[in-house]
């Protein structure tokens, strides 16, 4: 098993394509940091324009390296399942595509010791997706707008809340949060997996995998009480952006923050767990389809 | 010589349409076995069935004397296979292909084994190169080292000369004798190309709709006295009423020819006996002894195109 994957990790890192998201992800973080280190106290006027009555702060020092990488990553892990597709919905159906699946296969390995090495592989590409912007938008951003409180804006319906997280409270939420963001990207990479099952080319299960992904957010925030109710808890859409739970942080009964403190840990144990199970359920379907598919290809 | 592979009613549906049906065959140790039939005829249905690519519906094949669905992986370790075109990783170099599948074959891989491999198929110079680089001939060579690499006993080439240039095939051709009588391998080699199959095979089997049609020693089947023999006269309605009435009589019209099947050495004797007749012979066409005896086992509704190469 440790060989393949190690063939597999080769195979991935010849291939050209699988720099465009660590590209990306550069492009985008970079513009964000040029962007906020040019005019970011417009940005910081505009966002706290209904408190600025009631709340005193230093807008310079608010634009530190913990906020800057809070709004990039806001902003960037929306795209980023898209990046994890590319990889992920290539598995399968890219070898189909190459014809190489065939000869895989007629080598004395089983199917689902294949299967389960383009997934580990998926997730090995990901969880290397994820260092990369903690490279890019967290040490980057520490590097260049130093390091102070943190400043997290919450909308919550109609209600607007600025929460102060201090400095030293800070980085173990990040790594939190980029380990909740692993375990939600892999959800996205094991269902782009399966979808590549089916397909002969790359294009088709990556196509499906955003066109899925973008259904399910939708219904997610569509806002109708019956499927609010009976749909959105069971979606992973609903669960993507619950790495923002670790920044939430838990306040005693006078309203004041206690450092080290989570709002509401039992909702992100519950997110993680159906996460978890989305993983464990696409696998399974997975491995099952792949073991009995026909190589026609 | 012992039994290396043996196939038992092997069948293959896919809903109305059952590719393979029935088959039943065995190869021996040491054998180049051909596997003829046209385009469609259930050929690579059959070979990837051999290689576990494709489940068959019903039916048994046993490879080295063991059931192939419960020793997959042992027998795929002895067993090297090119499934039509040697599709590789075109973004790798040579031996960076030959490198991965080697250590898919769970050997023990050296520089100096996969370099003499690559020797073997006069590629060590291009070892370095990448193979979207490669003609289709390096791309079969390269297949074809693939397929060796892990010294298999059994070598499984699935219209291996598709896409070479004359040359190509006929190096091709060398390999898979090298591989029988010098490194005494069992080869199955399909093809649709008679020719090919005639000129490298021992024995091998005729499939058809999915069916064996025929099964045997290949010599014995390029008996001369089955010629096909395709006729053209002045009226072949008069010539098929004459023919009738002789030893030929299983004469037939298939489109402008007469067609038959008799001794090659009678072939003067029936043209003096239509030209006793007053009939002119436009053209005589004996056609190959192995392609009559194909024509004939598919009920002459073939197409010439499969021996046209």
């Amino acid at each position: 098993m440790w060989s393949l994957l190690q063939i597999e990790m080769f195979k991935i890192s010849r291939r050209p394509r699988t720099y465009i998201a660590f590209a990306a992800i550069s492009a985008i973080v970079l513009i964000f940091q040029f962007a906020f280190k040019a005019d970011g106290s417009s940005y910081m006027n505009l966002m706290l324009q209904s408190v600025q009555d009631s709340f005193e702060l230093d807008r310079i020092k608010a634009i530190n390296g913990y906020f800057m990488c809070y709004i990039i990553l806001n902003t960037l892990l929306v795209q980023v399942p898209i990046l994890v597709a590319l990889i992920a919905g290539d598995a399968i159906s890219g070898e189909a595509n190459m014809g190489t699946l065939r000869l895989l296969l007629t080598k004395p390995v089983s199917r689902t010791q294949l299967l389960l090495v383009k997934f580990m592989a998926s997730f090995i590409f990901t969880v290397a997706l994820l260092l990369w912007m903690a490279v890019m938008a967290l040490f980057l951003s520490m590097a260049i707008f130093g390091v102070d409180d943190m400043l997290i804006f919450r909308v919550s319906g109609e209600e607007s809340q600025i929460l102060q997280i201090g400095a030293d409270d800070v980085l173990w939420r990040y790594f939190a949060a980029f380990g909740y963001a692993a375990i939600a990207l892999t959800v996205i990479a094991a269902l782009a997996l399966l979808l590549s099952i089916y397909a002969e080319n790359s294009i088709g299960p990556i196509i499906a995998t955003v066109c899925i992904v973008i259904i399910c957010t939708i219904v997610s925030n569509i806002g109708v009480p019956i499927i609010d109710k009976n749909v959105k808890p069971w979606l992973f859409t609903s669960y993507l952006v619950g790495w923002k739970g670790f920044f939430y942080i838990g306040t005693n009964a006078d309203g004041q923050p206690i450092p080290g403190s989570l709002e509401n840990w039992p909702a992100i144990r519950k997110s993680l767990f159906i996460l978890i199970a989305h993983i464990v359920i696409l696998l399974g379907i997975s491995i099952a389809v792949f073991r009995k598919k026909d190589i026609l290809s | 010589m012992n039994v290396l592979l043996e196939v038992n009613h092997l069948t293959k549906q896919y809903r109305d349409i059952k590719a393979v049906d029935d088959l039943s065959f065995s190869v021996m140790e040491g054998d180049i076995y051909g596997f003829l039939g046209q385009n469609g005829a259930g050929k690579s249905t059959t070979i990837r069935m051999l290689l576990t690519l494709i489940a068959p519906t019903a039916g048994e094949i046993k490879i080295f004397g063991k059931t192939l669905q419960e020793n997959r992986h042992e027998i795929l370790s002895q067993t090297g296979a090119i499934i039509e075109r040697p599709d590789l990783y075109q973004y790798l170099t040579a031996y960076e292909n030959l490198s991965l599948f080697a250590r898919m074959s769970k050997i023990k891989v050296s520089r100096k084994l996969l370099m003499d491999q690559l020797e073997m198929v006069g590629l060590a110079e291009r070892s370095q190169s990448k193979v979207r680089t490669f003609s289709q001939g390096m791309k079969q060579r390269l297949g074809i080292a693939v397929a060796l690499v892990h010294d298999p006993k059994l070598i499984i080439l699935d219209e291996p000369t598709n896409g070479l240039d004359p040359q190509g095939i006929a190096d091709m051709r060398n390999l898979i004798l090298r591989l029988s009588r010098q490194m005494g391998k069992t080869v199955i080699v399909s093809s649709h190309l008679l020719s090919e199959i005639e000129v490298i095979a021992s024995r091998m089997i005729v499939i058809h709709k999915g069916k064996k049609i025929a099964e045997g020693v290949v010599q014995e089947m390029l008996d001369p006295a089955n010629t096909l023999v395709q006729l053209e006269t002045a009226n072949n309605m008069h010539a098929l009423k004459w023919l009738q009435e002789t030893r030929w009589a299983n004469a037939a019209i298939q489109g402008r020819y007469l067609q038959l099947s008799m001794n090659r050495e009678d072939i003067p004797q029936l043209i003096r006996y239509l030209g006793e007749k007053g009939m002119d012979i436009v053209a005589v066409q004996p056609r190959h002894s192995l392609e009559a005896y194909f024509l004939s086992l598919t009920n002459n509704d073939t197409h010439v195109e499969p021996f046209a190469n």
